[in-house]
């Protein structure tokens, strides 16, 4: 099928991932477990999983399937 | 527990989350112009992806609730279902069972069935994989649409048919293939969303050996957590070992199981019955690109199965834990009950007299209609006897003192208590997800089974290919119309769900044994089949009428005819009677088979039987990645595992 599944998930978590950074990054007392602000790290975590995904389809040479 | 509630951030990635998975459907429905391009991906898929998918379409909400409840009520011995049961099963079915799915062109299970055997057998397996299905499919939805309402105050209704509108939605638009890519998308998210759960649940209890000491106070005493009466105690190891528990006797584990019964029954006739016959699972790998591509779906899969039980068990044994810690405040969560019933009860605290604690806690009990832990009550009364307590530390006492347990919400719990906004929309994201992979997964292989081989087979015979397309689109529609009043049902009538989940582990133990006679054996005949399965279905309902668990009474649960033995445990029972069914199916296949004249010649057998068929040869594939080969590998692994956690 024509459509590289990485496209979607990576699209995703990126987009997830930033809003889950700005989010802890702003809101820093909100975003605390166990003293940790949890909503930065894991943000950051799936911002750079995202990424990969992204790299991933970029190099798997397919173009984004709305092109 | 009161209810969760969401904040904006929240909802924005539910949303996200929604409208990735049905822009996935709306980008695929292009490519979807015949029959099997919908019902079985016109087997175009890479491996990793079916791969992912497979683990995926099992994994749903139901499963992920139920292992963090059983991590907390049995530890890490919960993790046999993946080590004992889905590994060496998943490797069976790659190097051994694929090769006939995949080689055959048989588009389902059933329709193997019909190739090796007869329609008479394709008929019974698929009649009953569709019902089975649809059931399935509405028992985890109602289950999740209980949740829901119960935990964040959703309505029940709209929970239910929103979530089966977003799954309508994608599978009608891209069919198997919009359901296997969600899958993985959905693998995603339920990995990440539930490991920062983990990762704090392990920091807030003092890390992993922090949390085995704990578990040593939780295995020495059980009752203090209401895990088994009073009395009842394990040596200290019970939680967190996997084997020494087993091994030691039915006594001396919270499963109450025996070493044979998990190898056996679990082990091998439960799990490879279910890994390597049921076509919810296969269909996945059926629709990879090629034969190597459809050997390796399930051990690819195989690979991140084997380290589940960190995410899926460890969260109930951290639960247990944190029970033992004084400082942490938790408890596993007590049945939810209606505000009226704390009110009640909140009374007959104020009203009690410090000096007549039985009469307290017995009017405390009756105001909240569940067992409560005497000493708990009476600390209580006397507490606010002697400075009058807020109605809320009343509140939090009696939450306290309730001595049952309500396992399926252990995995909410942690999410409630972790996460802050944000994370906890990621978090309830990820149990929405695994209850769309599971429902696209019960969905999509019901409307396969359905049109080609039930449809196709008995009612429209030579119909053109685009009918067969459009009936697909129709009975998903239909199957998914099913699942939401298969759900209703399983609401209103708790009991008739349990005896229809009975029902289905009477005509699943058996299988598996006329699957192995089939394709290793080019005598068995399709009478036999026939009849071994019918029989094996049949020993099954008997021997859950003669025997019995312990603390059940005769009824559902077995017994109903009489009492011939009984069982440590439901577990044991279940593994016992699956044990059963899989020597008499196979028993009698092997001697109506003998004495029945074979139907189908050598000839029409290849490919469908293993002595029949020609090895496959994977030459272009280097040495290490050969199937068997990797296969092997899986396998050192999974026991590096058992030992690590003997």
């Amino acid at each position: 099928m024509g459509l590289d599944i990485r496209w979607p998930i990576g699209l995703m978590f990126t987009l997830i991932g930033a809003l889950l950074t700005v989010f802890g990054a702003l809101n820093r007392s909100g975003s605390l477990s166990l003293d940790i602000n949890i909503n930065l790290i894991w943000g950051v975590i799936l911002l750079a999983f995202g990424v990969l995904m992204l790299a991933g389809a970029v190099r798997g040479g397919k173009k984004p399937p709305t092109a | 527990m009161q209810p969760i509630q969401l904040a904006w951030i929240d909802y924005t990635i539910l949303l996200a989350y929604v409208a990735f998975v049905i822009g996935i459907g709306w980008m695929l429905s292009r490519y979807m112009k015949t029959s099997a391009d919908f019902l079985t991906s016109a087997r175009s898929i890479p491996t990793w992806v079916t791969g992912l998918a497979f683990i995926s379409a099992n994994l749903g909400a139901l499963e992920l609730v139920g292992m963090a409840a059983s991590g907390a009520k049995y530890g890490i011995s919960t993790a046999h279902f993946y080590w004992v049961g889905a590994i060496p099963a998943m490797i069976f079915l790659a190097v051994f069972m694929m090769p006939f799915y995949y080689g055959s062109k048989a588009r389902s299970v059933p329709e193997y069935l019909k190739m090796r055997f007869d329609e008479r057998v394709r008929a019974l397996n698929s009649i009953a994989f569709a019902v089975m299905t649809i059931f399935a499919s509405g028992i985890s939805m109602n289950a999740l649409a209980k949740l829901l309402n119960q935990l964040l105050g959703w309505n029940y209704n709209a929970a239910l048919f929103i979530c089966s509108g977003v799954v309508l939605l994608y599978v009608l638009k891209g069919g198997l293939t919009s359901a296997i890519y969600t899958e993985v998308l959905q693998f995603f998210m339920i990995v990440l969303g539930f490991a920062p759960v983990v990762y704090l649940g392990l920091k807030d209890v003092g890390g992993w050996h922090a949390m085995n000491s704990s578990l040593q106070t939780v295995a020495t005493n059980p009752a203090a957590l209401y895990l088994k009466e009073a009395g009842v105690t394990y040596a200290p190891d019970a939680w967190m070992s996997a084997w020494k528990p087993v091994l030691a006797g039915p006594a001396n584990n919270p499963m109450g199981v025996d070493w044979f019964a998990m190898i056996f029954g679990l082990g091998f006739v439960l799990s490879f019955g279910y890994w390597c016959t049921n076509f919810l699972v296969v269909q996945r790998a059926m629709a990879a690109k090629n034969m190597t591509a459809a050997r390796n779906t399930p051990l690819v899969a195989a690979v991140p199965k084997m380290f589940f039980p960190f995410l899926v068990i460890v969260p109930g044994m951290i639960a247990a834990a944190l029970c033992t810690l004084p400082d942490k405040n938790y408890r596993i969560p007590p049945p939810i009950l209606s505000a009226a019933a704390y009110a009640s009860a909140l009374d007959a605290v104020k009203a009690a007299s410090p000096s007549d604690s039985a009469a307290a806690v017995q009017a405390v009990g009756a105001a909240l209609g569940k067992p409560v832990a005497a000493d708990k009550i009476a600390s209580l009364v006397a507490a606010n006897a002697a400075t009058p307590l807020s109605d809320e530390q009343i509140r939090k006492g009696l939450y306290n003192s309730i001595a049952e347990n309500d396992y399926d919400s252990v995995i909410l719990s942690l999410v409630k208590k972790y996460c802050p906004a944000g994370l906890l929309g990621l978090a309830l994201t990820a149990l929405l997800a695994s209850f769309m992979s599971g429902m696209a997964g019960n969905v999509t292989a019901f409307n396969t089974v359905f049109t080609y081989d039930l449809y196709q087979a008995y009612f429209a015979k030579g119909k053109s290919d685009h009918h067969y397309f459009l009936a697909g689109k129709v009975v998903t529609v239909v199957g998914i119309a099913l699942s939401i009043l298969a759900a209703y049902f399983a609401s209103m009538y708790n009991n008739c769900m349990d005896i229809i989940q009975l029902v289905f582990g009477f005509v699943n133990a058996p299988l598996f044994a006329t699957f192995l006679l089939g394709m290793f054996w080019k005598r068995t005949t399709a009478t036999g089949a026939f009849l071994g399965l019918f029989g094996g279905i049949g020993s099954s309902a008997l021997f859950h009428a003669m025997t019995l668990a312990q603390g059940n009474a005769p009824g559902v649960k077995g017994g109903y005819l009489s009492v011939v033995h009984v069982f440590p445990s439901e577990m044991a029972q279940n593994f016992w009677l699956a044990s059963f069914a899989f020597t008499a199916c196979f028993v009698l296949t092997l001697v109506i088979s003998l004495t029945t004249a074979r139907t189908k010649s050598d000839a029409e057998l290849k490919g469908l039987v293993y002595s029949l068929t020609p090895k496959i040869k994977s030459d272009a594939l280097p040495f290490f990645l050969q199937p068997g080969v990797v296969g092997v590998v899986l396998l050192i692994a999974c026991v590096i595992l058992n030992v690590l956690f003997w």
